[in-house]
């Protein structure tokens, strides 16, 4: 795929990002398409590890809970410009992913599952544990975050700014994926002898995705704690990771489009199901169940796969 | 100096000795095969030259340099490109896809280039496309050169793995069992790829059960049985071997 057709499905997203504002009818709904932006960003990271590289991972919530905090303890306790702080947690959180993934990494399956597990659960009680500086389980406040002067406000504002960075994610992760980058960290999973004879260190290349991950998961970790306000250490526990494990796969593994879908329903649906109160947990539950008997593979691809293109989604 | 020399090269798992003491060499341009019955121990012997097991005992040396227990993706810099015998094709990916993996270590690979497509980068990519379609058409696969790989029959993906392995530009191949599981018509058709790789001066060593392809393309052949070194020789030497015969008697193939 090159030139125009390349781009024709970002062109669709950015042309949807455009007239969302136009069917939006009040903030509420606002609310829940910056939500559902935010944890799209995390779901493509986290899609680039699991989906493509074959990689689990179920403590992303600490990385962005390490953003988060970033972002409200350093301007708060130590005057930091937001920017600053932001900086600051994604280089914190892409140097423990870097210093815990090389050891991390020479293990597999479900090793990999527990080692990624712990290292979510520690970053949490961290959090909770250190009260003086992030408030403990009550949270704290987060100031807000500007710009050249100008200062994000409001959730007009921030659906913009997210529609933006939403848009170049998926740029970026598209390119990625058609690159010798992409194609290495595909070739791994695909079989790592193969990627290895062909001169792929395999591990260097897991390393550098799960630090990637990493990094944007504790940017937007940072953006979520502006754009709320307030933090607290939800943020960063397990649920919160399983959630966005939840969103790849039911999107769809190795689908870059999947994670955009995988959010928006994962974050539509509670919602939605809002009104079967009490039972919106179990209504949920099944969902997903369903979704993964009949598309094992993710709604994406499935539907790629229905509508005829090789059985492959175009990335 | 012979491109590829191996010294009393040894391997054993546990108490199976796989590889036992076995030396030869291989002179730059040939088309080398190892042969001898199942179990005798020539996967082995490739993983142990590619680095994906690491001998116990003994040396290889690349251009009289020693490359035992050098990880294959470093080995793969050197020049050495494999086949597997149980396929290792990359199924989440196209065929095209494949094969331009095997380019992997002459391009760019840093992630922010990637992630931000620079433009040096970009083309690469578009050329190396026009390349790896054009190795297809070399295997004889230009059909199948925008299909999925999990969507292509066993002897295509057999074909596949050596447009890959050729895409890394090696200066030696290593074949492991290329015609396994083919008709004799696609052994003919792999048999003629070996001897057109051969001709574009990439030296091969071969593992192949069909003894016709074996005798035919081969310069020199090891035989190996129960991992050790039985004779060492030309087609007609091997064919003659009273052991050889025996070996392969013994064992009904
Ligand atoms: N990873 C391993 N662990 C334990 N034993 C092994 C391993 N790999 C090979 N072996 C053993 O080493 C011996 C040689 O196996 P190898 O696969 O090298 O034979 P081969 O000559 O390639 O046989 P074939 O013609 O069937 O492919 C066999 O007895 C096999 O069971
Ligand atoms: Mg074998």
């Amino acid at each position: 795929m090159s030139g125009v057709r390349r781009h024709y499905s970002l062109m669709l997203l950015a042309a949807v990002l455009l007239l969302l504002p136009l069917v939006l009818p009040n903030n509420f709904y606002y609310d829940i398409v910056i939500r559902m932006a935010i944890n799209a960003i995390i779901a493509l990271g986290l899609n680039l590890l699991i989906g493509f590289a074959g990689q689990i991972s179920l403590g992303h919530a600490g990385f962005i809970g390490i953003g988060a905090y970033a972002s409200a303890i350093l301007p708060t306790h130590f005057g930091w410009h937001p920017l600053l702080a932001m900086a600051a947690g994604a280089a914190i959180a892409s140097s423990i992913a870097a210093i815990l993934a090389r050891p991390i990494f020479r293990l597999k399956g479900q090793y990999l599952a527990m080692a990624t597990l712990g290292m979510g659960i520690i970053i949490a009680i961290v959090i909770k544990n250190e009260a003086a500086y992030t408030g403990g389980p009550d949270g704290m406040p987060v100031a807000p975050i500007g710009l050249m002067g100008f200062e994000i406000a409001g959730e007009k504002q921030w659906y913009w700014v997210l529609a933006a960075t939403l848009l170049f994610s998926f740029w970026a992760a598209k390119n990625l994926i058609d690159s010798p980058f992409g194609r290495a960290l595909r070739a791994l999973h695909g079989s790592e002898v193969a990627a290895q004879v062909m001169g792929v260190d395999i591990v260097r290349y897991k390393v550098a995705i799960f630090v990637l991950s990493a990094f944007f998961a504790s940017l937007m970790g940072s953006v979520t704690a502006h754009y709320i306000g307030f933090v607290t250490p939800n943020i960063a526990d397990f649920f919160h990771s399983i959630e966005l494990v939840t969103m790849v796969v039911i999107g769809g593994m190795a689908s870059i489009y999947g994670s955009l879908i995988g959010a928006v329903l994962l974050t539509a649906l509670p919602q939605a199901l809002s009104t079967f109160e009490g039972w919106e947990t179990v209504v949920f539950g099944s969902i997903l169940m369903t979704c993964m008997i009949f598309m094992p593979k993710g709604l994406v691809p499935t539907l790629a796969a229905r509508f005829g293109r090789n059985g492959r989604e175009d990335p | 100096m012979a491109l590829l020399e191996v010294d009393n090269l040894s391997k054993a798992f546990g108490g199976v000795k796989a590889v036992q003491d076995v030396s030869f060499a291989v002179e730059r341009g040939l088309v080398y095969s190892v042969i001898g019955p199942n179990g005798a121990g020539k996967t082995t012997l490739f993983n142990l030259i590619t680095g994906i097991y690491t001998p116990s005992e003994g040396d290889i040396r690349l251009e009289g340099q020693s490359i035992a227990g050098i990880a294959p993706h470093a080995l793969a810099l050197k020049g050495m490109a494999r086949t597997f015998q149980n396929l290792q094709v990359c199924m989440n990916m196209t065929a095209l896809e494949n094969v331009m993996v095997g380019a992997h270590l002459q391009l760019d690979r840093n992630l922010v280039k990637a992630m931000l497509r620079f433009p040096g980068l970009a083309r690469r990519d578009r050329e190396l496309r026009d390349e790896a379609r054009e190795l297809m058409r070399f295997v004889g696969l230009e059909s199948y050169w925008n299909l999925g790989a999990s969507s292509m029959p066993y002897g295509a993906l057999k074909r596949l793995e050596i447009a890959r392995a050729l895409a890394a530009k090696p200066q030696i191949l290593f074949l492991d069992e290329p015609a396994a599981g083919l008709n004799s018509r696609e052994t003919a058709e792999i048999d003629e790829l070996v001897r057109k790789v051969a001709d574009n001066n990439v030296t091969v060593v071969l593992v192949e059960h069909d003894m016709k392809m074996v005798m035919n393309i081969s310069d020199r052949i090891l035989v190996l049985d129960y991992g050790k070194k039985l004779t060492e020789g030309t087609a007609r030497e091997v064919r003659e071997n009273p052991d050889v015969i025996a070996a392969y008697l013994g064992s009904n193939v």
